[in-house]
């Protein structure tokens, strides 16, 4: 298997160059999750795109809708579709629009951009798992600043309850939501604690290692509880006047500005 | 109602395995037997109505056909953006029972009425509203639901409904049915309020006006054809439900009509005012505070008769 470090690079100038060709936006948090998504479709869930229906296969639950640019990247660099597929699509009039609808790219399992609805989906997928005695995992990747919805935590309290160990959440934890700091805004520290006093096993690791958060990712489920995987992570993560740098919540490089982004991830 | 639900849904659950009952802590014993005989398909959420929603179409995504269970003015009052994109959206076999519906619950107050989760529901694409008048179509309507592929709303009162229908009538969604004949005018009923309809029509009777009743089970999709062929026969129709003015099915038929440019006399609306209702008392007394009794419906159709041909 190709090295996943060099896969993650390839991703992200995938992602740049949708971002810039389609001038679809929210490139900062796209680069902040690009890696938690290529380890789940690169060996961390049972996914791929010969058995994209198979009703065993693991299913990634995308709640951070505004981020598709990284989670249809991340697919069509898996194999589900082209990357010209994409291009087609999101410049075509009638073709697609910035948050996953329902059907959408293909290995895409939700429709998603309002924020807190994943992990209450996620939830009842591990539990329609159990009742039709099925083996496949679910695995939610959410955002920080999404932790802000009440209905992340009505399913937080819930699973644990309901002993689903099928259920991982993961976490991008880049420090960022759209306006500001997100453990400025609302008290989102201590985040790994939070999930453990739910109940649930946590773990924390660098969310820009996708050979740990492959790991991760494949071992989940052997516990008595489902696990929530905090990754932190930085905004603009791979471009240099990108990271860390909130104005990319919204902005949309031009042809400059990609080309010295790209230039950057050939290094 | 709820306990003909119940133990319909059992029965259906007992051949569908696909069946599966989320309840948001409520139902206390009303359950026990799908707690029983299912226990892997029945959940308790807790007070969690958007978690609830979520949780169904999860499992509605992965094959199963969810039921979604608690008060009206909860569920959708608590997850209607939920029902709108995580059921709707993805256009999910999905089944939303709001039980104690309308006023059913008027004496717990304004917090447990449930008189705009219709117009909250019609407005989003794809969605299916079914009020049921009595026990016997609570159980024909739930099995429709069950069957129909895509979302629905079933809109229930709580207990101890007079009965409307002696044997089970010939339920389809979208179907009107005609419960009594008549010349003069005509009652669209709503759901529980429907023995009220029929009661107003025989004080009508007694003073000579013929009114025909028609039971609205299915308020998203209108039954046009029904409604076409009884806007052309009567002059004056009463709209009867237990719901506000605006977007109940008062106004699903008033909005048809504008749009066919059918109708020519009166539509007139026996339900809810545009206000909460504060006053202890119970189901009748808040009905009857607004006028949703036989003596005062049957005195508006004999007045707007008398209007319409003097």
């Amino acid at each position: 298997m190709e090295d996943l470090k060099e896969k993650a690079a390839a991703l992200r100038r995938m992602i740049i160059e949708l971002s810039c060709q389609t001038r679809t936006s929210h490139l900062g948090s796209a680069l902040s999750c690009a890696d938690i998504l290529l380890a789940a479709y690169n060996g961390g869930l049972r996914i791929s795109p010969e058995e994209a229906s198979h009703p065993e296969r693991d299913r990634l639950v995308f709640s951070k809708g505004h981020c598709a640019l990284a989670l249809v990247c991340a697919l069509s660099q898996r194999g589900f579709c082209t990357f010209e597929h994409l291009l087609e699509k999101f410049n075509r009039p009638g073709g697609l629009q910035e948050h996953p609808g329902f059907p959408y790219v293909p290995g895409v399992e939700n429709a998603s951009g309002s924020l807190g609805h994943g992990l209450p989906l996620g939830l009842g997928m591990a539990a329609a798992a159990r009742i039709g005695q099925m083996n496949y995992r679910v695995c939610v990747v959410m955002g920080d600043g999404e932790c802000n919805e009440g209905s992340v935590w009505e399913a937080a309290m819930l699973a644990p309850a309901l002993g689903l160990n099928n259920l991982c959440v993961v976490v991008d934890f880049n420090r960022w939501q759209a306006t500001g700091r997100s453990c400025e805004i609302t008290r989102l520290e201590p985040l790994a604690e939070k999930w453990s006093a739910f109940g649930w096993r946590s773990v924390e690791c660098d969310g820009h290692d996708p050979e740990r958060l492959r790991d991760l990712l494949t071992a989940f489920g052997q516990e008595d509880r489902p696990t929530a995987i905090i990754a932190h992570t930085v905004k603009g993560k791979g471009v240099s006047f990108m990271e860390d740098d909130n104005n990319w919540h919204y902005r949309i490089p031009n042809a400059e500005e990609a080309q010295a982004a790209l230039k950057e991830l050939d290094r | 109602m709820r306990n003909a639900f119940a133990a319909e849904l059992c029965g259906l659950a007992a051949h569908d395995e696909r069946i599966a009952l989320i309840s948001s802590d409520i139902g206390n014993n009303l359950f026990n037997e799908f707690r029983e005989r299912f226990p892997s398909r029945f959940m308790n959420c807790g007070i969690a109505e958007a978690a609830m929603t979520g949780i169904a179409a999860g499992m509605a995504l992965c094959g199963l056909k969810p039921v979604t269970y608690t008060i009206a003015s909860f569920n959708p009052g608590r997850c209607v953006e939920q029902i709108r994109l995580d059921i709707c959206l993805h256009n999910l076999p999905v089944v939303i029972v709001g039980v104690g519906a309308g006023l059913s619950y008027a004496s717990l107050g304004p917090t447990h009425h449930a008189l705009e989760d219709i117009a909250w529901l019609r407005a989003i694409p794809g969605m299916t509203i079914l009020c049921p008048a009595d026990a016997v179509e609570t159980r024909c309507a739930l099995r429709a639901a069950l069957a129909h592929d895509g979302p629905v709303y079933l809109r229930l009162g709580k207990k101890n409904e007079p009965a409307v229908h002696a044997g089970e009538p010939d339920f389809e969604i979208g179907r009107n049915i005609p419960l009594r004949g008549g010349e003069d005018a005509c009652i669209l009923a709503v759901g529980t309020v429907t023995p009220i309809a029929l009661d107003a029509a025989r004080l009508l009777e007694e003073r000579s006006i013929s009114c025909a009743v028609t039971g609205i089970h299915t308020v998203k999709p209108l039954d046009t054809d029904s409604l076409r062929s009884v806007f052309a026969r009567y002059p004056v129709v009463m709209v009867m439900e237990e719901h506000g003015p605006v977007g109940g099915t008062w106004s699903a038929i008033a909005e048809w009509a504008a749009e066919q440019n059918v109708g020519t006399g009166r539509l007139l609306r026996c339900a809810a005012p545009d206000r909460f209702f504060f006053e202890g008392g119970g189901q009748n007394w808040a009905r009857k505070r607004f006028g949703i009794d036989a003596e005062h419906a049957a005195l508006r159709i004999a007045d707007a008769l008398r209007a319409v041909r003097p």
